[in-house]
């Protein structure tokens, strides 16, 4: 079987690191990852408790295909508590730390409590040590990686680690491991710092071996490899322009968040997108995008590697960002473009340059600024409250000012900080905020893709994309096409998709393998790997139980039913252009019928019935 | 002889090589009869039909099985992608 069967009990307050078995009985009902990480949260913490008190825990869990030879296998989640909603937090991400976690012998991480300095963890197979950080605290993540590898001498070890946006308690901060990839969501690097852990350095060499069926696993694998390299979207699509494809076409649906979703439509949004990112620029003939990447295990390779124009203002006298870096994903180059309403290619990949590196959301960061700038056209702010940053729409120079001082924590960044929700409550305009449980939203207007209303109003961490995919359906008619203007069928979709992706976070693989694979290519992947009889319909009624234990920790931590619903301007306020012109999003029509099929009471509670029929 | 009309024709990711070079952004105005269907167009523009995965007319899904019956308005804006997806 492909666990190592092997958590790491991190006691942040005591110095301790202890090893202990994996509750097995759980792997086999949860599998692994968010799932089975969530489990383990649920039972561990009192779901009331303060996020950022040590009261909460921070789980770091791989799944069983993680480290493995499946496509994909190197994800990795961030399970906690978060303090931007106050919901269950579960931030995914690839790179190569999830894998080396998993190669140095251990399936998860929990740490616990809090310690008086600041420390960080080094591990290296079976050997687990706390030390001290004093010297890395105050450092970006940059700085603290390049520190480490240089301590360590070591250039395979791997390293996640928050930056000084987490520390200064920015809400929204990220853990970034391998210099650009993030559990970007939630704060979950927020509560890393505020347990004065600075980063997690890894080495492992010991290997995933163990699977349960050798042969029957290199047969799946090498099927599903095939399949992902037949398929045109994650074959040749993905690799070749990433997201980032989706600018032009999200747009030409009408479902482009622009200007803190006051519009539909981005006027500037083909220079800020896939395309224009492959076009050579005028000062160095070179295009912004320099390369595609892939994490680990990965057959599909859709990253992005950019380098930003070198006569570009906000580099002039900063040779450290002239080099190749993460780039734009089309999440990252809508909240900090189309809906700030600004064009710059460069200032966007500024920008998100520093998103990485001082580990900031750029969904949560782009989309505080748009209410920012909403709360200063309104004049609700003043140069005088932004010590005399003009945050009007469109204005690049005030997007990436904005950037550093979320990264330092300084003058008006203490307020950007803050996340959208906060930010707006402090100066009196609560109803400007576009976020839901109060994270904010990603890159798809629900006026113009009805299901995606329901999927975040319902989203257990908040308004996310990635619960629940179903754009996928709905515009690009992956598995099927469906219409994005009706609300007929969607709480079905909705909720296959958020059980379907539910059991994909729990595997270890990326969910962006659903676009050419479904459970039943998954499945045997999965079987092969570890007992438990996984079958596609096993998968999915896994999905569903961890959707429901996800449920009943929000409603423990005092969420309720009120909670799921939309800012009043999505269901208000009818989309001015585009093919959902005259819309609102119809929540209420789909949300009584979504919580019938989930087996919920009309107050959204699971009924003792499906919470039995769970196992939960 | 039917009417002639101007449509805004867009081709992205891939499909952007059947462009005409003097394309700016991805679009160009083209000038066609009145009773060519879409996939009329997309044959005049040499676009391989199999690769014509999603098909928008002003933003507006046009199924496959449609476009042969399809036919275009004045201004309208054709606008194709292979397969693709994100997130």
């Amino acid at each position: 079987m492909s666990w190592q069967r092997k958590i790491l009990r991190v006691n942040l307050t005591k110095g301790t690191c202890e090893p202990e078995p994996l509750n097995m009985e759980w792997a086999h009902l949860f599998l692994g990852q968010r799932g089975l990480a969530t489990k383990y949260l649920a039972e561990e913490i009192d779901p009331k408790a303060d996020a950022l008190s040590p009261e909460n825990k921070l789980i770091m869990a791989t799944g069983p295909l993680t480290g493995t030879m499946a496509s994909t296998g190197g994800r990795y989640s961030v399970i906690t508590k978060s303090p931007l909603t106050g919901a269950i937090a579960c931030s995914n991400s690839g790179g190569f730390i999830g894998a080396e976690m998993k190669q140095a012998g251990w399936d998860m991480i929990i740490f616990e409590g809090k310690s008086k300095a600041p420390v960080f963890l080094y591990l290296e197979n079976e050997k687990a040590q706390l030390m001290p950080a004093d010297d890395l605290w105050g450092k970006s993540v940059w700085a603290t990686d390049e520190l480490l590898h240089e301590k360590f001498q070591d250039p395979l070890v791997k390293i996640a680690c928050v930056g000084r946006s987490a520390e200064n308690g920015c809400l929204y901060a990220s853990i970034v491991n391998d210099r650009h990839r993030a559990a970007g969501r939630s704060g979950v690097g927020t509560v890393m710092a505020s347990k004065h852990l600075k980063a997690v350095v890894i080495r492992g060499t010991v290997g995933v071996g163990n699977v349960r069926d050798p042969k029957a696993f290199f047969k799946a694998t090498s099927e599903g490899k095939k399949t992902l390299a037949d398929n045109a979207v994650t074959g040749e699509g993905l690799p070749a322009m990433g997201t980032q494809v989706l600018m032009n076409v999200i747009n030409e649906v009408g479902a482009m968040p622009t200007r803190n979703m006051k519009e539909v439509q981005f006027e500037g949004a083909h220079k800020i997108s896939g395309e224009a990112m492959a076009e050579p620029r005028e000062s160095d003939g070179k295009p912004n995008l320099v390369t595609n990447a892939a994490c680990f295990g990965c057959t599909i390779a859709c990253g992005r590697i950019s380098t930003i124009d070198p006569q570009h203002y906000s580099i002039e006298n900063k040779p450290e960002y002239i080099g190749a870096s993460g780039g734009l994903e089309y999440e990252s180059a809508w909240a900090l473009g189309s809906n700030v309403g600004i064009d710059d290619l460069d200032a966007l990949t500024y920008a998100n340059f520093l998103c990485n590196e001082d580990g900031y959301d750029p969904i949560s960061f782009g989309a505080t600024v748009s209410a920012a700038m909403e709360l200063f056209e309104m004049g609700a702010i003043t140069l005088e409250t932004t010590e005399g940053l003009d945050l009007s729409f469109g204005s690049a120079e005030a997007l990436t000012k904005a950037a550093e001082l979320v990264a330092t924590g300084e003058g008006f960044g203490k307020d950007l900080a803050m996340g959208s929700k906060r930010l707006c409550e402090k100066y009196g305009h609560p109803e400007i905020s576009m976020t839901v449980k109060g994270q904010e939203f990603p890159a798809y207007d629900p006026r113009a893709i009805q299901g995606m209303g329901l999927g975040y109003a319902t989203s257990n961490r908040g308004a996310c994309h990635l619960r629940g995919y179903t754009v996928s359906s709905e515009v690009m008619g992956v598995p099927v096409k469906t219409d994005p203007l009706t609300t007929d069928g969607k709480p079905e979709l909705v909720k296959a998709f958020q059980d379907a992706t539910a059991a994909v976070d729990s595997t270890g693989l990326c969910t962006f393998t659903t676009f050419a694979w479904t459970l039943e290519d998954i499945a045997p992947q999965v079987d092969a790997a570890c007992e438990g009889g996984w079958s596609a319909a096993s998968m999915l009624e896994a999905g569903e139980r961890i959707w429901n234990l996800e449920r009943q920790f929000n409603l423990d931590a005092g969420l309720t039913k009120a909670d799921d619903t939309l800012p009043g301007r999505l269901l208000k306020d009818a989309a001015k252009t585009g093919p959902a012109k005259g819309s609102v999003n119809r929540l209420h029509e789909m949300l009584p019928q979504y919580y019938a099929l989930r087996g919920w009471s009309e107050e959204g509670v699971p009924t003792n019935e499906t919470m039995g029929r769970l196992g939960l | 002889m039917p009417l002639k009309i101007t449509i805004t024709f867009k081709l992205y990711a891939s499909l952007a090589q059947y462009l005409p070079k003097e394309a700016v952004e991805n679009k160009i105005d083209i000038i066609i009869p009145g009773d060519r269907s879409i996939i009329g167009v997309l044959e005049q523009q040499s676009v391989p039909l199999e690769s014509a995965h999603l098909v928008l007319v002003n933003g507006f899904f046009i199924p496959p099985e449609k476009r042969k019956t399809s036919f275009l308005s004045d201004k309208d804006v054709l606008a194709v992608w292979p397969p693709v997806a994100g997130g």
